[in-house]
């Protein structure tokens, strides 16, 4: 193949990108990593090789409770996503005709692209004291004085479930339309009820487009500091919030890295979890 | 009720799902139009004056301009980069090709406050200073994998031919790439060109740690929001939502023309 002398360009074509990454992104994971055993000292970073950064991370209650909520709203979230998006996707996979089944996905999906910071702030105008679902209770006289909805962990998993639902609907639809429908139809014509047919033909076929939605979910939702910072109540902190006190008010770079490394593992652990379902490339 | 759809209780869910989720969507760009101080019913108006005030915020109006520029420009960094890449990976399969694609794809699964942290760290060890650029830099690592992907996905068999084909008949290989790789390229390049200027545009956390004085419009917006309630921020949410929407929008029209041809 090498019919042409010297550099050949097409062989090197994936060296900036690789390089890019490695530099902009495993760089400073590995920086993070070696920062973790460094102490601040007067303020100053100083390298010292010691766990004591992960002593008092594991030490500290508070620190400990908010991985604690951050997994549980994680898990909440992801489960209750599925719960709303699974029959949603199946609805359009297999009720909506096929002609409109594009408009519908994509009216599904449209508010995805809400602005980020605003997505959560758009539930406060909703869900808030003087916000439309309490005025509106109170104009049809369901309750007397407003609801305390905002500003709790509910608010938090409401806000991420709207917008994990959206997404699960996507890679869950994504799946079930290739589900080929004779199989179904075979089932079916075996003298299986619709029940069957979906318990054992369509359910089992349609878990990887669950598991990769689930894992996105996971992965973005334990991660995530608007949300909570927003709609989250004064009385807890989720890990992505403590993580930024430690850098925005401590400067506390040790502890942050030592706390965003626990996340990573959390996230690498649920990914070995569930491997043998993500098929990362289907979708 | 049978002929649109086939089941009451599924029309029922679908509908209710949509209520859902275009809920908080429509009371906020609803009451970015209110003609008074608080962006809850009763609606008054409409009234265009919470855009004017926008409009009149420097501080704003600056974060905009950043926010374009970020977007723009990591956007072409990254599409440049993932069409390099994802040629190079088509073209001939390289040694280690699963470890390459295997880097190439990680930053996909850490989180965008990982990544940002990381780079602050790294930054601040090595004496860059938080700024625009840096901020670029973070939004060129979360984009590139899915700039990959996509343009990856569209390199199918029939392009190493012709690039082969366009190599016997004599062309360079930095010919074949512009001249006969990248126009037929063209659609998914454009849409992840789009897709990741629509990331970068839309990208708080890393636009936030890694900025001091040059920040972002979602940086700013985050700010307003310690005011509590305000039309101000119905109307900037609205501006960011309705860009997001029109970008995507036509890269993926870009694509369906693409896809409606090849078939």
């Amino acid at each position: 193949m090498n019919r042409r002398p010297g550099f050949d360009f097409t062989r090197w074509a994936y060296q900036p990108a690789l390089i890019f990454t490695v530099v902009f992104f495993g760089l400073p994971l590995a920086t993070m990593v070696v920062v973790s055993f460094w102490q601040r000292i007067y303020g100053k970073l100083t390298a010292t090789w010691t766990f004591a950064n992960y002593n008092k991370f594991f030490g500290k209650d508070y620190l400990v409770d908010a991985l604690w909520n951050s997994i549980e709203v994680t898990l909440a979230t992801t489960a209750i996503s599925i719960i709303l998006a699974y029959p949603l996707a199946y609805i359009l996979a297999y009720r909506v005709p096929a002609r409109w089944q594009r408009f519908v996905l994509i009216l599904t999906v449209l508010p995805f692209w809400t602005a980020y910071v605003v997505r959560s702030y758009s539930w406060l105008l909703v869900i808030s004291e003087n916000g439309i679902l309490n005025i509106m209770m109170t104009e049809f006289g369901l309750i007397d004085q407003p609801l305390e909805m905002a500003y709790s962990r509910g608010a938090t998993i409401l806000g991420f479930v709207h917008f994990f639902t959206m997404l699960l609907t996507l890679t869950i639809y994504a799946n079930l339309v290739q589900i080929k429908p004779s199989y179904r139809k075979a089932a079916a014509d075996l003298g299986a009820s619709p029940l069957q047919v979906f318990l054992r033909i369509t359910l089992p076929l349609s878990i990887p487009g669950v598991a990769v939605g689930a894992f996105i979910t996971f992965v973005i939702c334990i991660g995530d500091f608007i949300t909570p910072q927003i709609l989250g109540g004064g009385t807890e902190v989720l890990l992505p919030q403590a993580i930024m006190l430690q850098v925005s008010r401590a400067a506390n770079f040790p502890m942050a890295s030592v706390m965003s490394i626990t996340l990573m593992v959390v996230v690498v652990g649920v990914y070995f979890m569930s491997a043998k379902h993500l098929k990362m490339e289907r979708v | 009720m049978g002929a649109w759809i086939r089941s009451a209780p599924a029309m029922a869910y679908l509908i209710a799902a949509l209520g859902f989720i275009y809920l908080p969507v429509v009371v906020l760009v609803v009451f970015s139009f209110q003609d008074g101080l608080l962006p809850v019913p009763p609606f008054k108006g409409p009234s265009l004056q919470w855009y004017e005030k926008m409009f009149a915020n420097e501080r704003l109006v600056e974060s905009l301009i950043n926010s374009v520029v970020v977007a723009v420009s990591s956007a072409l960094v990254t599409t440049i980069l993932g069409f390099l890449a994802a040629y190079g990976m088509a073209r001939r399969t390289p040694r280690f090709a699963g470890g390459i694609r295997f880097i190439l794809m990680a930053p996909l699964t850490v989180s965008y406050l990982i990544i940002a942290i990381g780079l602050l760290i790294t930054f601040n060890i090595v004496g860059i200073q938080k700024s625009l650029f840096a901020v670029g830099l973070g939004h060129v690592v979360i984009n590139l994998p899915l700039c990959f992907a996509i343009i990856y996905s569209q390199f199918g068999d029939h392009l190493r031919n012709i690039d082969w084909a366009a190599h016997d008949l004599g062309a360079s290989d930095v010919q074949t790439l512009l001249h006969v790789i990248a126009p037929i390229m063209k659609p998914s390049l454009f849409a992840s060109f789009c897709l990741s200027a629509t990331l970068s545009w839309d990208e708080f956390i890393i636009a936030f740690l890694l900025s001091r004085f040059d920040v972002t419009m979602p940086v700013v917006i985050f700010e307003m929001l310690r005011a509590g309630l305000t039309p101000e921020v119905n109307a900037a949410g609205t501006m960011v939502f309705a860009i997001s929407m029109v970008t995507v929008g036509i890269a993926a029209m870009v694509m369906a023309v693409n896809h409606g041809e090849r078939k």
